[in-house]
């Protein structure tokens, strides 16, 4: 059954897609007041990608996004034009109209941009991505890994720039060139790939990952207003879902971090110690959180969901916003079995991180879940 | 020794410390003029132990004279927003989010331009002169006289910030008559994420004129008391800068008061971990103490609806104070405020205005001005806005702590009389002596800062050494200010990385802050 989306949904949807951003994916804040502007009182329809009257196999589907920076989308703010210009371009490409836009990743700004195309073009939004969280490059998607090329694709700048790359069915050279045009762009291009018909998106998709941010957004705000732990009100969410294994990995104060960036992505290692001498929490980053090791033994790893929260409140921390003194806590969530198939883990599992640990599911790392533990 | 002294909306508190030992505190009214409050003030305590002008070493002081302004937009100055980075962010254009009678009250325009730059220093489009020009000769025909420019990546290079504000500058200079206006560039007052530090230069540039008024304000009531010593004013992490500094970055201070009042319940009251209800004459702010300091707010804070980037105590602010307003229907108190002309229009002094001190006075909590023109309030009304404000005041303690588990609060501000002994869900309120002017007690203990914000190349073997190389500097320049060495620590460090520049070049701020040393 599809549903409505209206400006009142935003702030939640956004806190969850930071959650699912797990460190990375860039601050949906903007992304939200964006939507906001276009939208009005007005409402956007979600698509079921479960129901055949929602979504029919031959649907045609084009999903919209942002590629670039974390920091340079927080201090270059978009024309507005970009988006709805990129799904144009490869409309215009392609000689075919979209039925409906999708995310390609559920965390981070990419959460708000379909639905900046959407409240623009009166589109509907497929509630279903291609990461299930979010991942610092466009061939990391399960679309990919099942066999959908994002080739050809669209990019489009503020200046009304139009760029369309076609590489067949390599996505590594996909991501390459637009990253190198994005540069160019000056960090931040808006893109539409990966089209493809309704039943592919059944095929492919990561599927309801617009409605579970919807809903841990939902459930974190509820719980802080009613004065309940936040952590078991996710835990709640997140159970009926197929993320449904959530694991305390830690609590502690943070100690360092420290940051560079090379080949334009942002890396880096937040170390976390425990107020009282103890061991010693170490997450790695790239954009997002790849690894939680404690005192060298290895926690949780990519794909898996690290989550770094405030401590109290349970606001998801973006890597850009970790700070020396934070108290946080650490949440390791399992991810969907389309996520860990060895084709998966091979496009967006620890080796293609250059990580030599290999994939093991985060509840079978590590006792205790958060629910047991209350 | 040296003089604490907090300036709030209603009331002016002093306080002659020697060390931590506090020789004597008084509680003034605000005057409109700031200074004649101080001056009495300062009068008061010279007769509560005497001292001469020479002895003391140092004046600090605290106001939330520039919340206040901001929350009951008041005292705004005229204010443009400029924005450099066409065609880039035309979709959010400045003052997006802030609540609409702030705009009104700011008499506020927005104009965006080209320029700004890509994160490697690139133009996104060159500045246009003309296109400048127009917009500051529009500025200065709608009575413009405050104005806050900001550049994509200015953090990055301010050039362009600093070219448009001497074009703004001149064009303000040879319109009709030649306009005076006050300039606030982004890159001096935030860090990267545009709209959160433009706002913030926004909030300074609406301050800039009252923050002139206030620094002449309380130098020459100093002065006028034979007081040659260095005036500090409190900033919004408790430390001190200097009044010049003031005059062209009111911004930092604007959140001192919380600071200030929640250091001096941690002196006063010998609790480290505790809630601190802080009534003053206009608003209650209510924060938590953990382990001796304020807990700050994680990521953006939003100050009188507006949101911001900066690092400062979390704080709650309802609108009940010594100088509210009470209406005689609903027994409801606030937001309105009497303010510092409490003394005048309260019914106890002589006024004809029922304000929330009038209730404390009537319920026999204070024992202040006339207690017989409130003796025909009825008993029943008295209590039933008393019970209200300890219902409200509960409710927003409640709101800031994060788990049900008990914790202890301290009542502080000398509109603290308005609390019962015991508050509901929480029992008992601390009221620590001189818990009327922990305020004055905490700008007293103010320390001074350095901080250091600089692009450093880092070679990847040797991050410690370049990070403890730049947290050196900062002690050191800590320590110039004014700080006791051995007192220095580092509180605050950012590394942020500038990507795609050669050699791993980094933008690292660093604090470094000690205790004042006196006399020197």
């Amino acid at each position: 059954m599809s549903w409505q989306l209206t400006a009142a949904d935003l702030p939640d949807l956004a806190r969850g897609a930071t959650l699912l951003g797990t460190g990375g994916g860039g601050d949906p804040y903007i992304g939200s007041k964006l939507v906001e502007q276009v939208l009005g009182s007005g409402s956007i329809t979600v698509l079921d990608p479960g129901d055949r009257d929602d979504l029919p196999d031959d649907a045609f589907v084009i999903p919209t996004a942002q590629m670039g920076a974390p920091t340079v989308m927080i201090e270059k703010l978009p024309a507005g034009t970009e988006p709805t210009l990129a799904l144009r371009t490869l409309e215009k490409h392609l000689g075919r109209r979209a039925d409906a836009t999708m995310p390609i990743e559920c965390g981070g700004v990419n959460s708000m941009i379909p639905f900046v195309v959407a409240a623009e073009t009166g589109l509907p939004v497929v509630d279903a991505d291609g990461m299930g969280r979010a991942f610092p490059e466009l061939s990391m998607e399960t679309f990919a890994v099942y066999g959908v090329p994002g080739s050809p694709l669209a990019l489009a700048g503020e200046r009304g720039e139009q760029v369309v790359i076609d590489t067949g069915a390599d996505n590594r050279q996909l991501e390459w060139l637009a990253r190198a045009v994005t540069i160019r762009l000056g960090g931040v291009g808006h893109i539409a790939e990966y089209s493809m018909s309704g039943a592919d998106v059944r095929r492919t998709a990561v599927p309801r990952t617009i409605s579970m941010a919807l809903s841990l957004g939902r459930a974190i705000r509820l719980a802080r207003e009613a004065k309940r732990s936040p952590f078991e009100a996710l835990a709640q969410a997140l159970a009926p879902t197929l993320y449904s294994h959530v694991v305390d990995l830690f609590d502690g104060k943070i100690v360092d971090v420290e940051r560079r960036t090379t080949e334009g992505f942002a890396r880096g290692r937040v170390r976390i110690a425990p107020v009282a001498p103890g061991s010693e929490l170490v997450v790695d980053f790239q954009n997002e959180n790849l690894t939680a090791h404690r005192d060298g033994e290895l926690l949780a790893i990519v794909p898996d969901l690290i989550c770094v929260l405030d401590h109290e409140s349970a606001e998801p921390i973006t890597t850009e916003g970790l700070r020396y003194g934070q108290r946080v806590r650490v949440l390791g969530i399992s991810t969907p079995d389309l996520m860990r198939t060895p084709e998966a883990l091979a496009t967006f599992g620890p080796v293609a991180f250059g990580l030599t640990e290999t994939f093991a599911p985060v509840e079978q790392r590590t006792a205790g879940s958060l629910t047991a533990a209350g | 020794m040296h003089i604490g002294i907090d300036v709030g909306g209603t009331n002016t508190d002093a306080v002659l410390m020697e060390g931590v030992t506090t020789l004597a505190g008084v509680k003034h009214s605000t005057t409109p003029d700031v200074t004649t409050g101080i001056v009495r003030a300062i009068e008061d305590l010279r007769a509560q132990h005497h001292f001469t002008g020479a002895q003391v070493q140092a004046v600090m002081i605290g106001t939330t004279h520039f919340i206040n302004a901001l929350v009951e937009a008041q005292r705004l100055a005229p204010t443009a927003a400029l924005r450099l980075g066409l065609p880039a962010t035309k979709s959010l254009p400045p003052l997006i989010d802030w609540p609409q009678p702030l705009v009104e009250a700011l008499s506020a325009r927005t104009y965006l331009a080209h320029g700004g730059y890509e994160f490697d220093g690139r133009p996104i489009s060159p500045l246009d002169p003309d296109e400048l020009r127009a917009h500051a000769r529009d500025m200065a025909a709608h009575g413009i006289r405050s104005v806050a420019i900001s550049s994509v990546f200015s953090p990055v290079n301010h050039d362009l910030e600093d070219q448009a504000a001497a074009i703004v500058r001149d064009e303000f200079a040879t319109a009709d008559g030649g306009a005076e206006v006050a300039v606030s560039l982004s890159h001096e007052i935030g860090r990267i994420g545009l709209l959160e530090r433009e706002n913030a230069t926004i909030i300074n540039a609406a301050l800039r004129e009252l923050a002139g008024e206030i620094v002449d304000g309380l130098t020459s009531a100093a002065r006028a008391q034979g007081i040659e010593a260095p005036i500090y004013l409190s900033q919004n992490d408790g430390t001190l800068m200097d009044e010049d500094f003031v005059r062209s970055y009111p911004v930092a201070t604007f959140a001192s008061g919380p600071t200030n009042s929640m250091r001096g319940a941690a002196v006063t009251s010998g609790l480290t971990t505790c809630a601190v209800v802080d009534v003053g004459g206009t608003t209650t702010d209510i924060g938590l103490l953990v382990g001796g300091f304020p807990r700050e707010t994680a990521g953006e804070v939003k100050v009188a609806g507006v949101r911001t980037n900066f690092r400062m105590p979390d704080v709650l602010s309802i609108g009940i104070g010594g100088g509210s307003l009470v209406d005689l229907e609903t027994a409801e108190v606030g937001p309105g405020s009497v303010g510092y002309r409490l003394t005048t229009e309260a019914l106890v002094f002589g006024g004809s205005t029922l304000t929330a001190t009038d209730i404390a006075v009537a319920a026999g909590r204070a024992d202040i001005g006339d207690a017989s023109r409130v003796a025909h309030l009825d008993p029943a009304f008295v209590q039933r806005v008393l019970d209200r404000i300890a219902e409200r005041v509960s409710e927003a303690v409640d709101r800031m702590r994060t788990s049900p588990d008990p914790i202890p609060v301290v009542a502080v501000g000398g509109g603290s009389i308005l609390l019962p002994d015991e508050l509901p869900l929480f029992g008992a309120a601390h009221r620590p002596e001189n818990y009327s002017v922990a305020n004055a007690i905490g700008a007293s203990i103010a320390q001074v800062g350095g901080e250091i914000d600089k692009v450093v190349a880092i070679e990847p073997s040797r991050r410690e050494e370049s990070i403890a190389a730049v947290k050196q500097e900062a002690v050191e320049k800590a320590i110039a200010a004014g700080a006791r060495p051995e007192s220095v620590d580092v509180v605050d460090f950012d590394e942020v990385p500038i990507p795609y520049l050669p050699g791993n070049a980094t933008r690292i701020r660093v604090k470094a802050v000690g205790d004042l040393e006196m006399g020197r």
